[in-house]
């Protein structure tokens, strides 16, 4: 069991509120996501249900009963920190096993849970070793062992792919999206990557200042962003946002396209511009438009190698049922 | 310094401080190994030739040489003891954000700064004076019988003084240590459910172990060669007698000079092993 929900809860550090009042509610077994920029309080806020940071007001609860005043070690939960936080004079079993040494369990069943834990992430290869001869990627492995043997009712994890390279954070992405699905325990993950989030999650909370602008699967969040802020952070590349003219066409203040939803046609087309830079990367070319008299510039997906290069006049064809209006509080107008 | 030319004007630069300090080190030892072998006797008779190796007999086999060992062993251990244990402490409660923090700091590491001789007499004089001492006045306050410190418990008075000297140093070296540690680790220890306490001996403690090595092997190396506390409190008097005041009371006291320098080739024997001995015990937390 996992469900976690926060009730009114604010945070501040002396005169500053990071969190204003907040409610929200993960079901058990879900993967949530809470994405943002950073400072936006995300990782203050996992903090607070982790039990690491007292909330000033408001309620926690776990599983239904208030966990506002339980200290950590008592919620059930358990974290993975970003600098994985190994102790690095203990061997990898030993800080696998040190929850349960804590939880004063018989040897005998923590051999068993060490063990089952090693195989599940494949540590057993350099279960004897120290964390300070083991690389990233492992050490990132070692920790998230550390954190399934004591079975947790939710596992938390804050920015736990951050001090990766390109390649390992997309294996340990699949990693633990499949380890999801395996123990169908809640997570809440913490992160800044709007990939992550988009890949791993069953339900986003996009965050802002310590508000949450936004709660959906990944889907709702790029079909029907609920403001401007949520339409230019989700979505690789970002939204296109124009205001001025063009919006006032379709009765808005703002309205947005995703690159991906103009097509770049031989003649015509709605809108003209000049190619700035043009990013090849054989299945899909980005191009950044200028001279449009839009906006700066404009970001256009095109499928495969199109062979505009820098300077070449550009024509666009932005598709009417995809185009997103906002009004001037910077609302969705549905 | 890659290139011929430079690496040898490097040496070249760094000749005169190299020699500066081999005759600083080496010219001292060739005397006292020189005079160890000599029977001489400054106000009688001056040098008078070699004896073999009859000064290092009687160091030895005089009654005063076991004794002064074990009170040096003992001091220095009881030093070490009481500056780890409590510069731990205070290092982790200096390390606690609190009002007025860099003021205590300062105040921490003060008496560090005075000289032991100083020190030394204002804990004979204020503190320990079975008379007019501060204690002498708190056991008379409580209906007790002042104790006379430094005649009646003189090793553990020692200790004491010493260890108020070095207690800084300790201190200083391990907040430094604590502060490094990451502050993540002990959320995690206590996400895991590890009482304070016990996120003191498997976390912070384990972190803290090479310092720890650190200051036992510097203290060391300074505690075994203590003299001046000893000399203006009880000068050697009531069993704190260690090595190397036995062996300024040889030359100075006795005037011998023979057999001082006797004495004082014994006491590097005695710093070696207990260097070797330390460096086996915590060596390997240099190590890792």
């Amino acid at each position: 069991m996992g469900q976690i929900e926060l009730k009114q809860v604010t945070k501040s550090f002396g005169d500053v509120q990071v969190i204003p009042p907040l409610d929200l509610t993960i079901k058990d077994g879900e993967f949530t996501v809470f994405v943002g920029p950073s400072g936006c309080g995300k990782s203050t806020l996992l903090r607070l249900i982790a039990g690491l940071e007292d909330i000033t007001t408001g309620h926690i609860e776990i599983d239904g009963s208030d966990a506002t005043d339980v200290v950590p070690a008592r919620r059930g939960l358990a974290m993975v920190f970003q600098s994985y936080a190994l102790y690095p004079h203990m061997s990898v079993r030993k800080n696998i096993a040190f929850p349960l040494k804590m939880a004063k369990m018989d040897q005998a069943e923590i051999d068993k849970r060490v063990d089952a834990a090693a195989q599940v992430l494949n540590l057993a290869d350099y279960i004897d070793r120290r964390p300070g001869q083991l690389s990233g990627g492992q050490r990132q492995r070692v920790a998230i062992g550390r954190a399934i043997v004591r079975e947790p009712a939710a596992f938390l994890f804050d920015e736990p792919l951050s001090n990766l390279d390109a390649a390992l954070r997309v294996g340990m992405r699949m990693e633990i999206s499949e380890l999801h699905k395996k123990l169908a325990t809640t997570m809440i993950y913490v992160t800044h990557d709007q990939v992550e989030a988009m890949t791993m999650a069953d339900k986003i909370v996009v965050l802002q200042a310590g508000v949450i602008e936004q709660v959906g699967s990944p889907l709702e969040l790029y079909r029907a962003p609920r403001n401007t802020f949520v339409a230019g952070f989700i979505g690789s590349p970002r939204m296109n946002l124009i205001t001025g003219e063009e919006a006032a066409k379709h009765d808005a203040h703002t309205i947005g396209i995703r690159p991906e939803h103009i097509d770049v046609v031989e003649s015509g087309g709605t809108w003209q511009g000049t190619v700035g830079v043009a990013e090849h990367l054989g299945s899909d070319t980005f191009f950044h438009i200028h001279n449009t008299g839009l906006a700066d510039t404009l970001t256009v997906r095109a499928i495969g190698d199109v062979s505009l290069t820098h300077g070449d006049k550009i024509h666009l064809a932005p598709r009417a049922d995809e185009i997103h209006r906002f009004d001037t509080a910077g609302l969705r107008i549905a | 310094m890659a290139t011929k030319a430079s690496r040898s004007a490097a040496r070249l630069m760094m000749a005169p401080a190299v020699i500066l300090l081999l005759g600083w080190m080496l010219v001292p030892l060739t005397m006292t190994l020189w005079f160890s072998f000599r029977t001489y006797l400054p106000l009688r008779g001056g040098d008078q030739g070699w004896t073999g190796f009859d000064n290092y007999v009687r160091f030895v086999t005089s009654s005063s040489f076991w004794p002064a060992v074990s009170t040096t062993l003992i001091i220095v251990a009881g030093v070490l003891a009481i500056t780890i244990a409590l510069g731990v402490l205070l290092a982790i409660l200096l390390d606690q954000p609190m009002w007025g923090q860099g003021v205590v700091r300062i105040l921490v590491i003060a008496p560090f700064f005075v000289m032991p001789t100083v020190s030394a007499l204002v804990w004979k004089n204020i503190f320990m004076d079975p008379t007019n001492g501060l204690f002498a006045h708190l056991w008379r306050f409580f209906g007790a019988d002042p104790v006379s410190w430094l005649s009646n418990a003189a090793t553990p008075s020692i200790i004491l003084i010493v260890s108020w000297q070095w207690l800084p140093f300790a201190t200083l070296i391990l907040l430094t240590a604590i502060q490094s540690l990451d502050s993540e680790q002990l959320e995690a220890a206590e996400m895991d459910g590890a009482s304070p306490l016990a996120r003191f001996f498997y976390i912070t403690l384990p972190h803290l172990s090479r310092a720890i090595t650190i200051v036992l092997l510097i203290q060391t190396i300074f505690l075994l060669a203590i003299f001046a506390e000893i000399f203006v409190t009880t000068g050697g008097a009531f069993g704190t007698r260690t090595l190397s005041y036995l062996i300024f009371q040889r030359v100075l006291e006795s005037q011998n000079i023979g057999l001082g320098s006797a004495g004082g080739v014994y006491a590097i024997i005695l710093a070696n092993i207990v260097a070797i001995f330390l460096m086996r015990i915590v060596g390997k937390n240099l190590d890792t």
